[in-house]
């Protein structure tokens, strides 16, 4: 195991309580909202922060033990590359990628010819001798992760680095970063605020929140079974709380789902959007779409529409009621419906799309 | 009349652009009484043998001694101030306020007072001084180093007080990722931090050279005026005056144009800090 940590840390109000553990080459995403301590569990870690209590144990040796073992960050094997790149900017991109190999004792010139490499490798060729103000967001980030990986690091800390990046580089600068990740022999821990950074990265995802794990699991199965209403918003499902009872679920807020397998006991219940549709009066016999008889929907309810915002090519409906929903519709049949917030509006949802899962 | 009323009217139809009379008095009094004085020394300079004057043995003696001392005091309070700014921004020890407070009082305290402080301390008979002289026979004041030492006591407030401003400014975490890159406190100090806040340093230098520059009663009272050793170009205004007035003029000159190169390096960080890249 490479990595095993216990971290707890008071953080304000908020007392963070965390444990980890990450093979090598296996990529670990630490999920949650902002402000729920993941960033303080990173910086643990890296040895930046001092955590109240705890363990951090990296390939075997023990870098933390809480009064016993205290290795400072500048001591410990790692690598971090930060939101916003803290490129130095006083440096040519050479020398900042140069700068881990120089303080750990490597001569200039055998430092530069690594650090070249290393900017081969992520695809700045020639650009060594810029000054970090000279590259573009993209380009920034991939020296920063040069700069973290050309002392081979046992232990790789990313905290949000692609949340500075627009949209369309982002794209391409996370393909790359998936293919560094798959090459990175070590542990690697990515903290993100952002589930599509999670599900393209990691091999598995620990969701954070208040301080908290509350939910881990590979990420397709994280995206599939949401266990909290963050996530469940995060992988846009709704998450409803209840009571199994055979092929319906009683609903902890009131209502009943019928669902498309037996279920008994204490489960979550979560809907897809897309799953969803909406009709001016109770849907009767058939799906005015295709014109394909569904029997009698079971799962029918009257609800109120809160508000309706676009969403690409559809409109996202948050409906209340008794039982709360979320519905995608396209625009042309938000049109047809011709609804204003406030007004009252059928929702179907076929069982078999409902999923059902143990709490 | 009609002009001016028309001009008044305009003026009021503007957004931002006027300045209400009660606030525009006392400002135009305060820029001539400011500008004032500076024209009247370039009024009645003897620009005539303005030449002879400046190459007046004595003259370029209190410049040479002024220049030197302010500039030794300088390196002093670098040495000294730099690392005693980032215990003020950096460190968590309790007392730092106090601390800074203590620091700081040379910043309000009278020079005079100061020259009287450190004569205390360091004159013959001083808590420090009299060992300085049993021991190593060492007397300070009354010499050059006097002068150094007035100065930077004096002086090295301003530069701390900059380059600690300059430190809670920068970026802490550069420091941060210096130290994941494997560089201890020291390393990152040298070769992170003090490039990050270089142009607050060169700042707080610059003021600290020129308070240095132009210190006069600390200088006078702890190192004395004797003309050579530790008559700097303020101390030589002051005694021209009384003898020869014309001399003390064009004395003023030069330190008034020493000033001005002062004010024209620092102008770039008072004015908007545009540019503050490296």
């Amino acid at each position: 195991m490479s990595l095993a940590a216990h971290v707890v840390v008071q953080r304000g109000g908020l007392l963070v309580d965390v444990r980890l553990a990450v093979a090598d080459g296996e990529v670990l995403a630490v999920l949650g909202p902002n402000g729920a301590g993941k960033s303080s569990v990173l910086r643990v870690l890296a040895g930046l922060l001092v955590p109240d209590d705890g363990r951090v144990v990296v390939d075997g040796d023990t870098v933390w033990d809480d009064e016993r073992v205290h290795v400072p960050a500048h001591r410990r094997a790692l690598g971090m590359v930060f939101q916003d790149h803290l490129l130095f900017p006083h440096l040519s991109v050479t020398e900042n990628v140069a700068f881990g190999l120089r303080t750990r004792g490597v001569a200039r010139g055998p430092a530069r010819a690594a650090a070249d490499g290393w900017l081969t490798r992520v695809g700045l060729d020639g650009m060594g001798g810029r000054r970090p103000g000279e590259l573009s967001g993209g380009q920034a980030q991939r020296a920063a992760l040069a700069r973290a990986l050309v002392g081979e690091p046992r232990l790789l800390l990313l905290d949000e680095p692609l949340s500075a990046l627009d949209a369309r580089t982002r794209l391409t600068v996370r393909a790359e970063l998936r293919r560094h990740l798959a090459e990175f022999a070590g542990a690697t821990v990515l903290v993100t605020h952002d589930p599509v950074d999670a599900l393209a990265l990691a091999d598995r995802v620990v969701v954070v929140e208040d301080g908290r794990v509350v939910q881990e699991g590979r990420p397709a199965d994280v995206a599939r079974r949401p266990r909290t209403d963050y996530v469940a918003r995060l992988v846009g499902m709704t998450l409803l709380a209840g009571t199994g009872r055979g092929d319906v679920v009683d609903l902890d807020g009131g209502g009943t789902v019928a669902v498309g397998e037996e279920a008994t006991g204490p489960v979550f219940v979560a809907v897809r959007p897309e799953s969803v549709a909406l009709y001016l009066s109770r849907p009767g016999g058939a799906d005015p779409a295709s014109g394909r008889s569904w029997g009698s929907p079971r799962n029918v309810w009257p609800t109120r529409l809160v508000t309706a915002t676009p969403h690409g090519s559809t409109v996202r409906c948050d409906l209340d009621g008794e039982v709360p929903l979320t519905a995608d519709v396209t625009v042309t049949a938000f049109a047809e419906l011709g609804l204003a917030p406030g007004a009252t509006v059928w929702a179907s949802v076929k069982a078999s799309e409902v999923a059902v899962y143990p709490r | 009349m009609t002009t001016a009323s028309r001009r008044r009217v305009r003026r009021q139809g503007r957004r931002d652009g006027g300045v209400p009379a009660p606030l525009l008095v006392p400002a135009a009094v305060a820029v001539v009484f400011l500008v004032l004085p500076l024209v009247g020394l370039v009024v009645r300079a003897p620009w005539s043998d303005l030449g002879a004057q400046l190459t007046d043995p004595r003259v370029g003696e209190a410049l040479r001694l002024s220049l030197e001392t302010a500039t030794l005091a300088t390196l002093l309070s670098l040495v000294l101030g730099v690392p005693l700014a980032w215990v003020l921004a950096r460190s968590r020890a309790r007392g730092r306020a106090v601390l800074r407070a203590l620091v700081t009082v040379p910043l309000v305290l009278p020079p005079v007072v100061g020259g009287v402080a450190l004569f205390l301390v360091l004159g013959r008979r001083g808590l420090v001084g009299q060992y300085l002289d049993q021991w190593f026979g060492w007397t300070i004041p009354f010499s050059t180093t006097a002068v150094v030492i007035a100065e930077t006591f004096v002086a090295m407030p301003f530069l701390v007080i900059s380059v600690e401003g300059a430190l809670r400014a920068a970026d802490a975490r550069f420091e941060d990722a210096a130290a994941t890159l494997g560089a201890d406190r020291w390393t990152t100090f040298r070769r992170v931090t003090l490039p990050l806040i270089a142009p607050g340093v060169a700042a707080g230098a610059v003021l600290c050279w020129a308070r240095a520059l132009g210190e006069f009663g600390a200088t006078i009272t702890f190192a004395g005026n004797f003309p050579g050793t530790t008559q700097t170009m303020p101390l030589a205004v002051y005694l021209a005056l009384q003898s020869d007035p014309q001399a003390a003029i064009v004395l003023s000159l030069v330190l008034l144009a020493v000033s001005l190169a002062t004010l024209l390096l620092l102008r770039d960080r008072w004015l908007g800090r545009a540019g503050a890249g490296p």
